[in-house]
């Protein structure tokens, strides 16, 4: 809501010498938030009303000339050449004199052109800086009539609004009244304990007659107020006086004629939006009723719109006419021929207009106004003042009585406690003070002892509980009498174990080289398809969005690979090469769906509703991911860099495994989109939990992703609770050192063979590490060579090399049994 | 004591007298100041300290001496051995010291190179600021509470007070989930976590609910679809404004310095009433000290209560949320949103591990 503080100073006394950041703190305070503050343009030296007294037309250039004589309050009329044609003599015109500089810097001067001395400018509202309009010259009143109040050679600031500061404020959804001229100034003058004019307190006059036009209001409940007034003898050709047009000009309302910047001036005055219907293109009686299902109306916009019978209509014998409190129809909209007006002025049920607005995504200046609440007080008002302006500028007048259909029911009462207010606030207001500032705002208190009825005033329609009187309260009163207190919460639990171990795996991984990288969850099926996943691959079952921001991406990840990914790509395609990259987040697995109830919200819902509810939003497990590219370890003056590989993919679920204290095993696995060699299963229990390796080199090629890209992906809300550590007996006897290389069949997993080595040296067994693979002769093809350093200890004694050499021999005759290994010799 | 006229052999005793013993003494001292280097050292002490050194011969003769000579001269060939003994020892810690000064300064390296053969890993700064918020409230006695991100819009909306036709509804920008009936949204806010905190636990409740969060702007440099709040919510007998104005004081303190403090502005939000937008005094700021939008809140609305099975007659409630990405804009002085969201390892990297 942009409001100019000419505007407000006509409505509210303010203080002399109250600056623009004192109405600033003001607003702020009121709850209304400045979104900007427009000052007026940089604009020095002598601006001032001028009055044409004759017009030279100069014929012999290339476009039309006018050599003016304008009267500037000098003994002598000023000669000024102009280009626009949009003024007559006697029009009282904006003329900038020599000496003056407009904004832009532009500097006036006396000067030759078109063979005649330029002795100022008149001036466009654009050139001013006022308005946007450059189709012609900024014409502020004409003759006589205006010559009162714009007397040639005064400044012209004033008139033209280059003075004017305009406030952009931010209305919140509850404070319809706030949309209005006539609510911000009575805010502000409550704020600055100073008196102000309310401009709904004139009294319409007495029209008499018969109603100007037959109506019915066939859905009270959505209208409970429909008032009309005929007009005729408006001349369609007046045009609008520059005090309204620089007005709405200021609120950001385009002119448009007399009768449409009249209802929207009324509407930015007091609250009230209105609509004129052309009344000779009427046909009968108007109605307001909801539409039938599948009816048609084009709207003011051009724009034909299906209607649904929950849509509320204006309608007349022709049918729909206009969509109530949201936009008019085309085939009534008044034009450069209407002399006869129909002004409707209504209060409209605001959930209805809200359904309306969201159903044609047609968010109009009235939809705005009305779904926020207006004050069905002023309808009357609100026609009775667009009325006079009507005919001071356009010579209609009323004819006829007015339409009423007032169906509205006693305001409800609010009961109150007074001591509720400063004990939700942690403050000690003073007796009656609460009831004060609720009579303030307009509300009719009735206190019996503690107990306030409360009627809040007609314009707060937003004011319906206990809890919004309380508000008023604080507002009022102000924010900042609140103290600063630290409760005191009973002792909590800290963190889950889910938590701990989300921010362990966090740490490890970076810990180990990889960097966080959060990306957005949104995907398409594209990718998914350069991923390779089959058909039935259940990553391919989506969650799609209704609304997405992209038509590529309109579903939510059922993998982190994509994201990570794009996030490899995006580093890669500004200059990095070596990258470890992680994400942990929720992904979303797609899947049949049970539809979510939704419940009252005047109580909790039962049991079986919520369990429904609940049940319905579906499981979004945690995962866990890393990519890899270019070298893990870089290379330096130690020597050359190592590359990443398929082993350091599965060495990340290590890491998250050890991180999440508990035990992982590997295998070989085969899923897109990794590399069928090179793909690794990642198994908790009995229980696959993710997969990693190297990508298939068809992905890497799709996604144009450097050669042998490794990835990890794993579940980590599959991993179980890790089981309290139990610590080991550490023995203080003298360890024995043996090593053994193994002869194996190459089809044998390294994994199995440990496992059996492991297994076959019983207790005894320390420490097992494996410290060469080796392929190539002497080793058999089909063969190879795996060497092992075991560290034997016991808990107890000093081992003897009898029982080291006997628990070697167990491991490597278990080893032979479960995969064929030989020892070499 | 033997006296010195004590009768001996002289034949089976010259070994032992005074001046052989002496001789010897000054020949290994000599012999080992000679030795330039320990191999050298090592060389002669054979000669000296050996089986056939003179001082161990000497020692060999004790026994041929008459019982009354023999203490005596035991004595001389003691302190003659322990004479070599120790110019031995002597010579060789100087020749060691020698040693090792030129070997360690031979030894000497450039400490200042670099060992960056581990590349070192980071975690996102919204990750870590998050964790940090929410530990200010664990210390607090607080617990962390946490919702999915796809979310029923009855908890996202209708629970909070936000009814289908309520204006805010259609402000809020929501992504909502194919098909049309499917109830599914994406979350604008973690304030269904207080929904379903309220719905699941009784008061007193006092929870933290950092989290993911979805509203359809277009990406730009102040705007992202995808966000991170921190909601807090307080249920119990008697908590006022004051109890929430002191809880964000805290955070402000703890996030941005002992001086940091909030100043709040009157605002709308369904699901508090009173509601407000609030400010934090930030000294620190890039562009000098100022107060810095930061997020919003109120106390729970008695209908938000209600709706979720508790009695606003008996508890209070308030609650507030706030960026996280505001505040990491502001804390770090990132200017650019892209920065933050875009997975550049070299924003990231610049914040380290984190704590």
């Amino acid at each position: 809501m942009k409001v100019p503080v000419s505007w407000l100073n006509e409505l509210v006394d303010i203080p002399t010498g109250t600056t623009v950041e004192e109405l600033d703190a003001a607003f702020v305070g009121l709850g209304l938030e400045v979104e900007e503050v427009h000052r007026p343009p940089q604009l020095t030296g002598p601006l001032v009303v001028g009055r044409v007294l004759e017009i030279e037309e100069l014929t012999s250039f290339k476009k039309p000339i006018r050599y003016c004589q304008v009267d500037v309050g000098e003994e002598q009329p000023r000669g000024i050449v102009c280009g626009a044609r949009n003024f007559a003599v006697d029009d009282l015109v904006a003329v900038a004199l020599p000496g003056a500089v407009l904004p832009g810097g532009f500097v006036i001067a006396a000067r030759t052109t078109y063979d005649h001395v330029s002795d100022g400018m008149i001036c466009s509202s654009r050139e001013l800086g006022v308005g946007e309009d450059h189709s012609g010259i900024l014409v502020l009143g004409h003759g006589d009539a205006d010559a009162g109040r714009l007397v040639p050679g005064t400044p012209a600031a004033p008139v033209v609004g280059t003075d004017d500061v305009v406030f952009d404020l931010e209305v919140t959804p509850d404070r319809g009244y706030a949309m209005s001229l006539r609510g911000i100034a009575r805010d502000l003058g409550a704020a600055l304990g100073v008196a102000w004019h309310d401009p709904a307190a004139l009294t319409p006059p007495a029209w008499s007659g018969a109603p100007g036009w037959a109506v019915t209001v066939a859905d009270p409940a959505r209208c409970d107020r429909f008032s009309m007034i005929a007009l005729e003898g408006l001349d369609p050709t007046a045009p609008s006086p520059w005090e309204l047009r620089r007005r709405l000009a200021q609120c950001g309302v385009r002119s448009i004629s007399l009768a449409v910047d009249v209802t929207n001036y009324v509407m930015l005055e007091l609250g009230q939006p209105m609509h004129a219907f052309d009344r000779d293109t009427l046909t009968g009686p108007i109605t307001v009723r909801r539409a039938a299902a599948g009816e048609r109306l084009t709207t003011l916009d051009g724009v034909d719109r299906v209607l649904t019978c929950d849509d509320l209509l204006i309608a007349d014998e022709s049918g729909p006419i206009g969509l109530a409190g949201v936009m008019g129809g085309a085939t009534t909209e008044i034009g450069d021929r209407t002399h006869a007006v129909l002004l409707e002025a209504a209060h409209w049920e605001p959930t209805g207009i809200s359904r309306a607005v969201r159903r044609h995504k047609l968010p109009s200046e009235a939809a705005k106004r009305f779904e926020r609440g207006t004050d069905p007080d002023v309808t009357v008002v609100a026609l009775a003042r667009a009325a006079a302006l009507l005919a001071e500028h356009g010579g209609a007048r009323v004819v006829g009585g007015p339409v009423d259909l007032d169906v509205r029911g006693p305001r409800p009462v609010i009961t109150i406690d007074a001591g509720l207010p400063g004990r939700i606030a942690g403050v000690a207001y003073p007796p009656g003070q609460v009831a004060d500032v609720l009579r303030a705002i307009g509300a009719t208190v009735e206190a019996d002892g503690e107990r306030l009825a409360v009627t809040p005033p007609s314009w707060r329609g937003d004011l319906t509980d206990p809890a919004d009187l309380v508000e008023e309260v604080v507002r009022f009163v102000g924010f900042d009498e609140i103290p600063s207190v630290l409760p005191t919460a009973p002792p909590g639990r800290g963190l889950t174990e889910r938590q701990r171990r989300r921010r362990s795996i966090g740490r490890a991984l970076a810990d180990a080289g990889y960097v966080e990288a959060p990306s957005y969850p949104f995907l398409g099926a594209a990718v998914l398809d350069a991923l390779g996943l089959p058909e039935d691959d259940d990553r391919r079952a989506l969650t799609v969005l209704r609304n997405p921001l992209s038509e590529e991406a309109p579903a939510l990840r059922t993998t982190l690979l994509p994201g990570l990914l794009a996030t490899l790509a995006r580093n890669l395609s500004r200059g990095q090469r070596d990258l470890a990259v992680f994400e942990h987040g929720v992904v979303f697995p797609g899947g049949a769906r049970t539809q979510a109830p939704v419940p009252g919200v005047d109580r909790r819902p039962d049991d079986d509703v919520l369990a429904a509810l609940l049940g319905a939003v579906p499981p979004q497990p945690w995962h866990v991911g890393v990519v890899l590219t270019g070298n893990r370890e870089p290379r330096g003056w130690w020597g050359p860099g190592r590359p990443a590989v398929w082993a350091d993919a599965v060495q990340a679920a290590r890491v998250v495994a050890a991180a999440s204290g508990i035990e992982l095993t590997v295998r070989a696995g085969e899923r897109a989109p990794w590399h069928p060699g090179r793909c690794a299963e990642l198994v908790v229990g009995d229980a696959v939990v993710g997969y990693a390796g190297e990508l298939h080199p068809r992905v890497c090629a799709a996604l144009e992703l450097p050669a042998r890209t490794c990835a990890m992906e794993l579940d980590v809300d599959a991993l179980p609770p890790a089981p309290v550590p139990v610590g080991p007996r550490v023995s203080g006897f003298p360890p024995v050192h043996m090593d053994a290389a193994l002869l194996v069949p190459a089809e044998q997993p390294e994994a199995a063979v440990r496992e059996a080595l492991t297994r076959g040296t019983g207790e005894l067994l320390e420490d097992l590490r494996l410290f060469d693979v080796y392929t190539g002769s002497p080793v058999p093809a089909g063969q190879r060579s795996l060497a092992y350093a075991f560290t034997f200890r016991a808990p107890d004694r000093t081992l003897t090399g009898e029982e080291a050499r006997a628990a070697f021999e167990g491991a490597v005759s278990a080893a032979a049994a479960a995969t064929g290994a030989v020892l070499r010799g | 004591m033997s006296g010195a006229n004590d009768p001996y052999d002289p034949k089976q005793v010259a070994a032992l007298s005074a001046e052989a013993l002496e001789s010897a003494v000054s020949a290994a001292i000599e012999a080992f100041a000679g030795a330039g280097d320990l191999e050298a050292l090592a060389a002669v002490r054979p000669a000296h300290l050996g089986d056939r050194a003179p001082v161990l011969l000497a020692r060999r003769e004790l026994g041929a001496l008459p019982p009354a000579a023999r203490s005596d001269a035991g004595k001389r060939v003691n302190a003659a051995r322990t004479a070599v003994t120790e110019a031995y020892a002597q010579r060789l810690a100087e020749l060691e010291a020698e040693r090792d000064a030129r070997v360690l300064a031979e030894e000497r390296v450039d400490v200042t190179l670099p060992w960056d053969r581990t590349p070192l890993g980071a975690r996102h700064p919204l990750t870590t600021l998050t964790e940090r918020i929410a530990d200010i409230f664990v210390g607090m006695g607080y617990e962390v509470a946490e919702g999915p991100e796809l979310e029923a819009e009855w908890l996202n909306f209708d629970a909070l007070n936000t009814g289908p036709d309520h204006p805010a509804r259609s402000l809020a920008d929501t992504f909502f989930v194919a098909p049309e009936d499917s109830g599914l949204v994406l979350r604008t806010h973690t304030s269904p976590v207080q929904a379903r905190t309220m719905l699941e636990r009784r008061p007193p409740i006092y929870v933290v609910a950092p989290g993911r969060v979805y509203r359809t702007d277009e990406l730009d440099a102040t705007h992202t679809p995808v966000f991170h709040q921190v909601e807090g919510l307080a249920v119990d007998r008697g908590l006022t404004m004051a109890h929430l104005r002191g809880t964000l004081d805290h955070l402000a303190r703890q996030l941005f310095g002992a001086d940091a403090r909030t100043r709040w502005r009157p605002h709308f939000f369904p699901f508090t009433e009173p509601s407000a937008e609030f400010d934090v005094w930030f000294p620190e700021h890039r562009d000098g000290p100022r107060w810095v939008e930061w997020g919003g809140c109120g106390m729970v609305n008695p209908r938000v209560l209600t709706a979720c099975g508790i009695d606003p007659e008996e508890y209070t409630g308030f609650a507030f949320g706030m960026g996280i990405e505001r505040a990491l804009q502001f804390r770090s002085g990132v200017g650019d949103m892209r920065d933050i969201v875009e997975g550049d390892v070299r924003f990231t990297s610049a914040f380290g591990v984190g704590q």
